[in-house]
């Protein structure tokens, strides 16, 4: 994850320059303008002024892959969208954080067993970091799981290997 | 025009067309129209200056294989509802026709004789709208419309296999990789 990790061995000094690293990662989350279904909704609510994602610095929806630290997978993801995402996902740069979005994104939804066209989870193309359940999930609880990412990446060694992480040569 | 009226114009100006006519006091009146006169009869609807009906609002595929009879339910005090049509075919196809300047609907409903590899003629040449109601009557339900100038899938992937409404169809296993066990 990015140039920085495991330049370093773990040491006393490196602690804090992690918890800056940490710090700038955590607070400009930017997401991707990307929604699939109903979902979508919900998290465009949270991009407006009455919950005001900005708030924690994850306001800032990209336009392009290619500038984004967050997918938020909102939505029915379909097997002729699977690759797309798929693709989108490899173009975003590192360090980045996926988070699956409701019932569907998370394990298939209400399309589980009659839907002949879902993927019955998004884990199942791309790495996925925050699981958010709810169908949809509300604002609020959109607003918890990107402070739960946050609180995740606050935990994140950027630049000191992970414990039982073996350093390449 | 009521749909007693509109049933009658058709049947008099296409004679042996009208295999069927369900009116009042069914819920939802509709015709069953013969397939080889499907074209002729929709171009009358289209261009009549009474019938008028300038919209095409539905293709529906409907399949009948797993149908079983079911009487619809009535409230206290009505009368009750004639039995339904029990099915004529395994695939049919329902038209929903709209018309803004005389205000009124009319249902066109037409049995595919062929039960392995439906068919019907396509209606583009009269309702333009036809052609992406038809793709996706063609990928979901399979069923061919002739002479349609582009007939793909128009919601499933192109390299989809089977039509997935269908009473038969088999859920895929497996997708590009994916698994959908
Ligand atoms: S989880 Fe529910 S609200 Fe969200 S995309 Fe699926 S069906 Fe829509």
């Amino acid at each position: 994850m990015g140039i920085l990790e495991n330049s370093l061995e773990e040491n006393v000094l490196t602690t804090s320059v992690d918890r800056l690293a940490n710090w700038a990662r955590r607070s400009s989350v930017w997401p991707m303008t990307f929604g699939l279904a109903c979902c979508a909704i919900e998290m465009m609510a949270v991009g407006c002024a009455h919950h005001d994602l900005d708030r924690f610095g994850a306001g800032a929806f990209r336009a392009t892959p290619r500038q984004c630290d967050l997918m938020i997978i909102a939505g029915t993801v379909t097997y002729k969208m699977a690759e797309s995402i798929q693709r989108l996902w490899e173009q975003m740069p590192d360090p980045k954080y996926a988070l699956a979005m409701g019932a569907c994104a998370t394990g298939g939804g209400p399309y589980y067993k009659y839907g002949y066209h879902v993927v019955k989870g998004v884990d199942r193309i791309i790495p996925v970091d925050i699981y958010l359940p709810g169908c949809p999930p509300r604002p609020e609880a959109l607003m918890d799981a990107i402070m739960a990412l946050q609180a995740k990446i606050d935990r994140d060694r950027v630049i000191r290997k992970r414990p039982g992480q073996v350093l390449e040569a | 025009m009521n749909f007693d009226e509109i049933a009658d114009r058709i049947e008099e100006l296409h004679q042996g067309a009208v295999q069927a006519r369900v009116g009042e006091p069914a819920k939802d009146p509709y015709l069953r129209i013969s397939s080889e006169s499907l074209v002729e009869v929709m171009r009358t609807l289209h261009a009549d200056r009474d019938l008028a009906f300038e919209l095409l609002i539905s293709v529906t595929g409907m399949d009948w294989s797993t149908w079983t009879p079911k009487m619809p339910r009535v409230k206290k005090g009505d009368e009750p509802l004639p039995e339904p049509e029990s099915p004529v075919s395994r695939y049919e196809v329902v038209y929903h026709l709209l018309s803004v300047s005389q205000n009124h609907r009319l249902v066109i409903k037409v049995a595919c004789a062929d039960d392995e590899r439906p068919a019907q003629p396509t209606l583009t040449g009269i309702y333009p709208a036809a052609d992406w109601l038809e793709r996706e009557t063609w990928d979901l339900m399979g069923i061919d419309f002739q002479g349609h100038p582009d007939l793909r899938r128009i919601l499933c992937a192109e390299d989809w296999v089977g039509h997935p409404l269908r009473k038969d169809y088999e859920f895929p296993t497996e997708y590009h990789g994916i698994s959908a066990e």
